[in-house]
């Protein structure tokens, strides 16, 4: 469903003032290693009700379903979600009447309830657009009982596409490296997290650097750089299952592992021939193809939503810069000419533009470079950030920023007006990487 | 600046011996007392180029072990096993000659010992940038060894980018000292 005209233009006025909205999620963000913080929103934030979705049975459930879809949905940035003084009784269609819920503010409601199924939970939810009186959607899912968070964050995706036109990422899972520090002992965690950081498992752990994860395209396996040969090393890790299997393990340089969006390939950068070089693994057949041919340092390749292109960092003119070569190592040409370090580069899903590091004025920011018009747009302004990762749904940016012996998590909307911190309950974060939308 | 406080340290001593080895007199001479003046009012500057006078003139003429126990010698060359880099860059400086040639005079003499450069590199920049220049500081450093004598089986390189530093602060200090290789000894023989 396409947002109405007058609808978009509010959520794209310009920002005019910061909107410091801080939200401690505290109790409803059971088991949480990240803690959200919102610092600045877009002005004219859509209103949308979140009713508390009524419980059809014995012994409610503590985990709220709607308490998620209002976080989430603040969380977005785009939303202003009233959860207080709300008119009572809605449920569905049957029974929303536009009137009390207009007074209320409300240019959106979300209305539900929810009902024990054997060892699930039957949720039935409505979106409702109260200025149009109109029904938006409404959907049932069942939802395993032990598994209502996940429930919560498909209902928020729901929600968020009936109202943005655009499918929701709260599904999707974020991994990332933790870091503690005691004395000069450290220990590295492979992290995966819901997208609101509840739910963490520990995938990995090792005395020796953990680096670069990045997800398999179905969502089920990660690639990652470990140390614990005393050497780099690219790791596959099977989610569930717990099974690891060593990928590359030359002499020099084994890193920067980016899976092809068919699954059939791994992009990586090997030094083994003196230099580091992009090489393409085709993991089928174990056969390796030497992409670059240069003796400066070329990493960090990133696909292309279809395939067809690899971005990769290259100083061989001097600084790293960002260029773009076919999948077969052809049509290589530089892409950024405006400052003098630009690396890390990542694409957006529907592949009209990338996200990279641009070092200068003694920091590192992250900018965005549209592919058809070559406009270069900042997205964040100071300290030191790397390691940017779409959203699933292009929606936003998650990235790392270094602030000395803290390491914290940032995100950024795509268009660089919605900012939010995730800082660590416990030690170090660093190198978000956004799932794959699905199971 | 380490070596330059021992090389110090050793010409005092040498300083000292050759005072002992001189006949003992009762009192000091006006020309001494004005030369004793004039090294105390030595500035740190002069003192710094007359400390590399005198390490050139002792040249290659003096003995040094090249055996195994020269590695556990703190006053030798071989105790220095770090090489330092300015930001972004991976050339070797010129005052790390004299000891990474002292390393590869041993590795030469020593054709079973085997040696790790451990490359790293400041926070700045991307992760797996800084996996690459760390390597290169690494090759930098070999290749000064090779060129010295060093068999290539001899080395290994490898690059751990900005992923172990030894100073956490974000100052200039802090990166300084952790833009490094690590010359780390395997075997010694």
């Amino acid at each position: 469903m396409a947002l109405q005209a007058p609808m978009m233009k509010k959520m794209l006025r310009p920002l005019t003032g910061l909107l410091g909205i801080a939200l401690m999620l505290g109790a409803s963000q059971a088991h949480a290693v990240l803690e959200v913080t919102v610092t600045e929103g877009v002005s004219g934030a859509i209103p949308v009700a979140v009713a508390p979705f009524e419980w059809r049975g014995e012994g409610e459930p503590e985990t709220r379903m709607s308490g998620i879809l209002g976080d989430n949905l603040h969380r977005s940035g785009l939303f202003e979600v009233l959860r207080e003084d709300l008119p009572s009784g809605a449920t569905g269609p049957g029974d929303f009447i536009p009137e009390p819920w207009r007074a209320a503010g409300a240019e959106y409601v979300v209305v539900g309830s929810k009902r024990p199924d054997g060892d699930r939970v039957v949720v039935d939810f409505h979106v409702f657009d109260v200025l149009a009186e109109e029904r938006l959607g409404g959907w049932r899912i069942p939802v395993p009982a032990d598994m209502l968070r996940r429930g919560g964050h498909r209902v928020s995706d729901l929600v968020f596409e009936a109202i943005t036109g655009d499918p929701g990422a709260f599904s999707a899972r974020i991994a990332f490296v933790q870091v503690q520090r005691d004395g000069d002992e450290r220990e590295f965690r492979l992290q995966v997290a819901d997208s609101d950081g509840a739910n963490p498992r520990t995938l990995y752990r090792s005395s020796d650097p953990v680096m670069s994860p990045a997800w398999s395209p179905d969502g089920n396996e990660l690639v990652y750089v470990s140390f614990e040969n005393r050497q780099s090393e690219v790791f596959r890790h099977d989610v569930r299952s717990g099974e690891r299997v060593s990928l590359a393990r030359f002499r020099g340089i084994n890193s920067a592992p980016a899976w092809s969006p068919d699954g059939r390939y791994l992009a990586l950068s090997l030094s083994r021939d003196g230099s580091p070089n992009i090489y393409r693994l085709d993991l089928q057949s174990g056969d390796l193809e030497q992409l670059t041919r240069s003796s400066a340092i070329e990493t960090e390749p990133a696909w292309s939503p279809d395939g067809g292109t690899i971005y990769f960092t290259s100083d061989r003119a001097g600084a790293p810069q960002i260029y773009r070569m076919d999948a077969d190592g052809g049509d290589v040409r530089r892409l950024t000419f405006e400052s003098g370090y630009a690396a890390g580069v990542t694409v957006s899903p529907d592949g009209d533009s990338v996200v990279y590091v641009e070092g200068g004025d003694g920091g590192f920011r992250l900018a965005r470079l549209d592919l058809g018009d070559r406009r270069v747009t900042r997205l964040t302004d100071s300290g030191n950030a790397e390691s940017p990762s779409f959203a699933p749904n292009g929606s936003m940016i998650l990235y790392a920023i270094s602030e000395g012996t803290r390491g914290v998590l940032g995100s950024v909307s795509r268009d660089g007006r919605v900012h939010q911190r995730l800082e660590g309950r416990d030690g170090e974060v660093r190198e978000p990487a956004w799932s794959p939308l699905g199971e | 600046m380490n070596h330059l406080i021992r090389w110090g340290i050793l010409a005092l001593v040498v300083g000292s011996l050759a005072a002992c080895a001189q006949p003992v007199r009762d009192a000091e001479d006006p020309a001494e007392r004005e030369a004793r003046e004039a090294a105390e009012a030595e500035t740190e500057a002069e003192r710094e180029a007359r400390e590399r006078r005198e390490r050139e003139a002792r040249g290659l003429g003096e003995d040094r072990r090249l055996d195994a126990a020269a590695l556990d010698d703190p006053d030798s060359l071989l105790a220095d096993r770090l090489v330092y880099f300015e930001f972004d860059r991976d050339e070797v400086k010129r005052e790390y000659e004299e000891m990474l040639e002292a390393h590869a005079e041993y590795l030469a003499a020593n054709p079973g010992a085997r040696l790790r450069l451990e490359g790293h590199t400041d926070e700045r920049g991307t992760r797996e940038y800084n996996l690459g220049l760390g390597e290169r500081r690494a090759q930098s450093v070999r290749r000064v060894l090779n060129l010295n004598g060093a068999a290539d089986e001899q080395i290994e390189v490898v690059s751990y980018g900005e992923e172990m530093p030894v100073a956490f602060e974000q100052t200039e200090e802090a990166w300084a000292q952790n833009r490094r290789v690590e010359l780390v000894y395997d075997r010694r023989q």
